[in-house]
């Protein structure tokens, strides 16, 4: 029932080729054969937003993509983002306004927002609200998540 | 003894945050243990039905090695266990095995353990296990499970009848009687999980050399955990220790004793290998604890002057197929008749509890248990009250407060009240919602056909529980937490506590407090923890303890490493410690100020240069202090808090426009710790009020297991939340704190219901379930129409 088949992308900047099973899906390939276990799981049916990597500029819902799926493709997570600075600024102010409690929804809010500022202009935190509805977080209540975005909108787009 | 302004009271961020903020978090799933297994659990597809045969022979088949283990092979290993308590005598409550043995009681219930080299291919070979089914009928409607003819849960206990009760205080039915406006309600909250978005997830790792058995899981109270494992699995205690990693969310979900986690450590010891469990979503709704689903009838008397003359209070609680195991699972109920009317001066009351069994996942506590009933049950007749007497709601429950002359009092339903701060929380929140301006743009816009509603309610909460409840019952369960703080050879220091940090950054604070009394900065505190092996032992977190337990205990550590740094530097400066204070990461002079000996010295000279000290000084750099809450039986924080929202009555639909909440949490070590925990709890408030049900046919069979199914609130529909504080320390302690983890959640159920309840009065239309869904508002309206 097993089917193994090669792939070939570049994950957080660096070349990866792996043979995985045809059914894993992206999340499971990148916290069980490459360990890097920022991206979470928290329903595997695409509902909360744990999973959420970016592809090919594109954030989706790792658990509902499968590995063989992104042969080709160019992936980030959490840990590279973290490592290119790409996302410091709403690091920085998710620490700074605790809008973080447990951390486990935090990587894909962070994926999330940071999908969020392409838009390149500053939201109604109605609009923030409406943008992050994808993403399930159990501790906060949100206010502090919005709060946080928002001050990185107006510190990148002025007020 | 107050300590100097410092850390404490600053909102500083948290520490640990930057971590989980990059990715680096370590919950239970991200560890990696060299030899592992994977197990999964074949289900019961029943509510009831009795295990006639299981037929591992397909799944072997399908996955070669992997390996099977039932309820019975489980019990080989693992002694049942039952959840009485010594001080509730006619409670009644069978014995559960960690597997089903002979009969599933719900569906979700574990029947068979599956081991194999990966997650997958243990599911695999679970979904091979055949397992030969008779049905047997269910009890899963709550309000029949008490009927004469509902199907028993457990035959053998005769009924569904799991404990009954009652608390009479004057004559409440004379006092009702004579009341002039006697208002009821007959309410219903459904049963709801908590959902915290990690999943249960456990790692046991049995080494047969030693016969040491090590679990890591995100675990609220893993010293629970450990004596029942030690005790049911027939390990020694000290040869048992549980590793809490990062947690995921718990709000009590993660607080019990699951049977896939202790099947899981005994598979583990079957085996002599390290096992890994981690539950999907789906079966976290059929297999983590559910709360809440209570029916409740009740009725409030009041004169004509609006003042309370009489409450009367009926619940029907519903446990699931077991209670928790080890802590009071009559507690939901318990706490619905005990805290109901509570913040109000009345002298007549009467609570009546039922609490029955049905066949549904376990109950157990969550969030608050049973105040956001309680709660929701008193504000809303007292706003029925006071539209029948003509009064402004706020003025209504400013009229009937305790005064603070009453105060100390015991409330008729026996909680005891030493000093609250409700007038000044109300003012505060009713300045906070401008509430005569919402008032009249509330009337103005119901001109033009706008259905906007106010609620207001006052809630207590019962935090950080001592020793009168749990010793008496018998629970293995500590009130008390430890710590030891010590001083490092550069002067940084370690705590070392009991605490578990769940996220809502307890340590972080804890780090605050340390840094007062030792006169360093926060930064220079590292505390550690979740370790049972290490740590002192505690009781974990629940009831929101942290720090008013944990905390008061570091502080106690802490005071006394100061004492012995001091005397040392004594010693060292030939100078009387009492002249000496700790300030700036030295060792300064009282009366001056100035710095005499920096920390880094002291450390230097305590740990290194023993040689340079005169005879018979010991340095003791290390300090061990325990703290059992002995002040008072629990710490009674309380708070109001206000909803503004909007109906639409062609919909049914509720848009929350604003929420605001006044909190008196004692004092406050770290108000942004303080706020993120109110706001969340007020969501998982709001999630209670208008979106959160598990929802079972008759037969049982839960209907909405998913994440698409069960409504959770998401950042759209929730809305800006403002909070205010009101600061009464805690008396007969030195840092004055209460908990404030469950006050969004006590409170915020209340606030919506009442505001939508406001916005349907002109209407005619009233509900009285939560959650309130736009069905059940359409349904209203037509009723009332
Ligand atoms: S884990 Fe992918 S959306 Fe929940
Ligand atoms: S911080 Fe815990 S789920 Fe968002």
């Amino acid at each position: 029932m097993q089917e193994f088949i090669d792939i070939a992308l570049t994950v957080n900047g660096e070349p990866v080729s792996r043979r995985v099973e045809a059914r894993q899906h992206l999340v499971d390939f990148l916290r069980n054969e490459l360990g890097l276990t920022g991206s979470h799981l928290g329903c595997e049916h695409g509902v909360c937003g744990a999973c959420t990597v970016r592809v090919d500029g594109a954030v989706v819902r790792g658990c509902l993509m499968l590995a063989v799926q992104a042969d080709g493709a160019d992936v980030w997570t959490v840990e590279g983002l973290s490592d290119s600075g790409g996302i410091a600024d709403l690091q920085e102010a998710f620490i700074a306004r605790n809008a973080l409690q447990c951390g486990y929804c935090t990587p894909g809010m962070l994926l999330t927002a940071a999908e969020m500022l392409e838009a390149g202009r500053r939201m109604t935190r109605t609009e923030i609200r409406a943008f992050l509805s994808g993403n399930f977080c159990r501790c906060t209540g949100y206010h502090a998540i919005v709060d946080a975005i928002g001050t990185v909108m107006e510190r990148r787009f002025g007020g | 003894m107050a300590d100097p302004p410092g850390a404490v009271g600053r909102p500083l961020p948290r520490s640990g945050a930057r971590r989980l903020a990059f990715g680096r978090g370590t919950y239970t799933d991200d560890l990696r243990f060299p030899g592992l297994l994977h197990l999964a659990f074949v289900r019961s597809p029943h509510a009831h039905a009795r295990i006639v045969k299981i037929n591992p022979g397909p799944a072997l088949a399908a996955v070669p090695g992997a390996r099977v283990f039932t309820g019975a092979d489980i019990a080989r290993v693992c002694t049942p266990w039952q959840g009485l308590m010594d001080n509730l005598p006619t409670m009644v409550s069978p014995p559960q095995h960690a597997v089903a043995v002979d009969r599933a009681v719900w569906q979700g219930e574990p029947v068979a353990a599956v081991v194999a080299a990966s997650r997958a291919e243990a599911e695999d070979a679970a979904a091979g296990v055949v397992v030969e089914w008779e049905p047997l009928p269910a009890a899963a409607v709550r309000d029949r499970t008490l009927d004469e003819d509902a199907a028993p849960v457990h035959p053998e206990l005769g009924s569904n009848l799991s404990y009954a009760a009652a608390i009479r205080a004057g004559d409440a039915e004379a006092a009702l009687a004579g009341a002039a406006h006697v208002v009821e309600g007959d309410f219903s909250f459904a049963r709801h999980t908590g959902v915290p978005l990690e999943p249960r997830a456990v790692i046991a790792d049995y080494d047969p050399g030693e016969g040491r058995l090590t679990v890591h899981g995100g675990h609220q109270a893993p010293w629970h955990q450990q004596d029942t494992l030690s005790r049911h699995l027939g390990i020694p205690e000290h040869l048992v220790r549980v590793v809490t990693p990062d947690i995921g969310g718990g709000f009590g979900i993660k607080l019990h004793i699951y049977g896939e986690e202790i099947a899981v450590s005994a598979v583990s010891k079957l085996l002599g290998r390290p096992v890994k469990y981690v539950a999907d979503r789906l079966e976290s709704f059929v297999s983590d604890v559910q709360a809440r689903d209570q029916r409740v009838s009740a009725r409030l008397g009041v004169g004509e002057d609006g003042g309370i003359r009489g409450l009367s209070v009926d619940a029907l609680s519903s446990l699931g197929a077991y209670g928790s195991y080890g802590r009071p699972p009559i507690n939901e109920g318990m706490m619905t008749i005990t805290m109901a009317g509570g913040p109000y001066a009345n002298e007549h009351y009467e609570g009546r509890l039922r609490v029955a069994f049905q066949n549904k996942p376990p109950s157990g506590m969550y969030r608050a248990v049973g105040q956001p009933i309680a709660c929701a049950v008193t504000e809303q007749l007292l706003d029925r009250a006071a539209h029948a007497a003509g009064i402004d709601p706020v003025d209504m429950r400013r009229r009937n407060y305790w005064t603070d002359e009453a105060c100390p009092v015991r409330t008729p339903g026996g909680i005891g009240i030493g000093r609250l701060s409700l007038r000044a929380c109300l003012d505060r929140l009713a300045a906070m919602m401008d509430y005569g301006a919402l008032r009249a743009e509330q009337a103005a816009l119901r001109g033009r056909g706008i259905h906007r509603g106010i609620g207001v309610a006052t809630f207590l909460e019962m935090t950080s529980i001592g020793p009168e409840r749990y010793g008496p019952a018998g629970a293995r369960i500590s009130t008390q937490d430890g710590a030891t703080v010590r001083l490092e050879p550069s002067g940084a220091v370690r705590c070392v506590t009991s605490v578990i940090e769940i996220g809502q950054g307890t340590h972080s604070a804890l780090a605050q407090i340390v840094a007062d009394r030792l006169g360093v900065a926060p930064q220079d505190v590292a505390v550690v923890g979740g370790d049972t092996s290490l740590t002192p032992h505690g009781g974990g977190a629940w009831a929101s303890r942290g720090l008013t337990i944990g905390g008061e205990a570091v502080w106690r550590a802490a005071q006394g490493l100061r004492e012995n740094i001091l005397e040392l530097a004594g010693s060292i400066l030939q100078a009387d410690p009492a002249d000496l204070d700790l300030a700036g990461g030295a060792v300064s002079d009282r009366a001056t100020g100035e710095a005499r000996i920096a920390l880094a010295e002291i450390g230097r000279i305590g740990h290194f240069r023993h040689d340079t000290l005169p005879p018979g000084v010991q340095p003791e750099l290390a300090v061990t202090r325990h703290y059992v809450p002995d002040a008072v039986p629990f710490a009674l924080a309380n708070g109001v808090q206000g909803s503004w929202l909007e109906v639409d009555p062609e919909t049914g639909e509720v848009r929350l426009l604003e929420h605001w909440v006044v909190e008196d949490c004692g004092r406050i070590v770290n108000p942004l710790l303080v706020e993120e925990q109110i706001r969340g709890g007020v969501v998982q408030g709001i999630g209670g009020a208008l979106f959160e049900e598990c929802r079972h046919d008759e037969e049982g069979q839960m209907l909405n297991a998913t994440f698409a199914d069960y409504l959770v609130p998401m950042a759209a529909e929730m809305p800006d939340i403002h909070v205010g504080h009101v600061e009464t320390p805690l008396e007969g302690t030195a840092l004055g704190t209460k908990g404030a983890g469950e006050a969004g959640t006590v409170g915020a159920p209340a606030a919506v219901l009442l505001a939508v309840n406001d916005a349907l009065r002109p209407l005619g239309a009233q509900v009285d379930s939560l959650p309130i869904t736009p069905e059940s508002i359409l349904h209203a309206l037509a009723a009332g129409a």
